[in-house]
């Protein structure tokens, strides 16, 4: 999992099946000092995060389809949790 | 899943059993500010309703042949989804 910030979202009607439904935001990767380190992804948001929201992203399948209850579907990043606190 | 824009298409006629039928598009992948970032790729699409010119996002990994009927295909990217709008806040 990594840290990341949510900087957009993302809207779109025609879309797989699996995804329908399902909020979509822009999460910036963050390095441990707190600062995007250029990497970005499209995440499924099952926790109400909004823009601005420092989450925590899991970018793994098979994970993905536990949390979403599908056993098929082409879903890897997931935004898991909202950070309330980093102590490096 | 990253954003992308669709910019050619491939025709194949011999190709992997489970892959007839599927159209394949090259797709550049871009940032989230809609530039181009790195080497285009060929995905499948998932969608069936991509087509050049359009901004899409697509997924890479095995989660791409989760996107298509037949999911034991050796695809390694594929468009999942028409994006119709992105905002970034600026």
């Amino acid at each position: 999992m990594y840290i990341g910030q949510v900087s957009g979202t993302v809207v779109a009607t025609i879309k797989h099946e699996a995804f329908h439904g399902r909020k979509l935001l822009i999460v910036d990767q963050l390095d441990l000092a707190g600062e995007p380190n250029g990497v970005y992804d499209i995440c499924v948001d099952v926790v109400q995060a909004g823009v601005g929201d420092r989450v925590l992203v899991m970018d793994e399948g098979n994970g993905a389809r536990q949390i979403l209850q599908q056993a098929v579907a082409p879903i890897r990043a997931v935004i898991v949790g909202i950070v309330d606190e980093v102590s490096v | 899943m990253q954003l992308a824009k669709v910019i050619g298409t491939v025709v194949a006629t011999q190709k992997y059993e489970g892959l007839e039928g599927i159209k394949f598009l090259i797709v550049q992948p871009l940032t989230k500010h809609q530039q181009p970032k790195g080497e285009p790729v060929v995905a499948a699409d998932a969608t069936a309703q991509a087509g050049p010119g359009t901004l899409v996002f697509i997924v890479g990994s095995r989660e791409a042949a989760q996107a298509l009927p037949n999911t034991f295909v050796p695809v390694d990217h594929a468009i999942v989804g028409i994006v119709d709008d992105v905002d970034t806040g600026n």
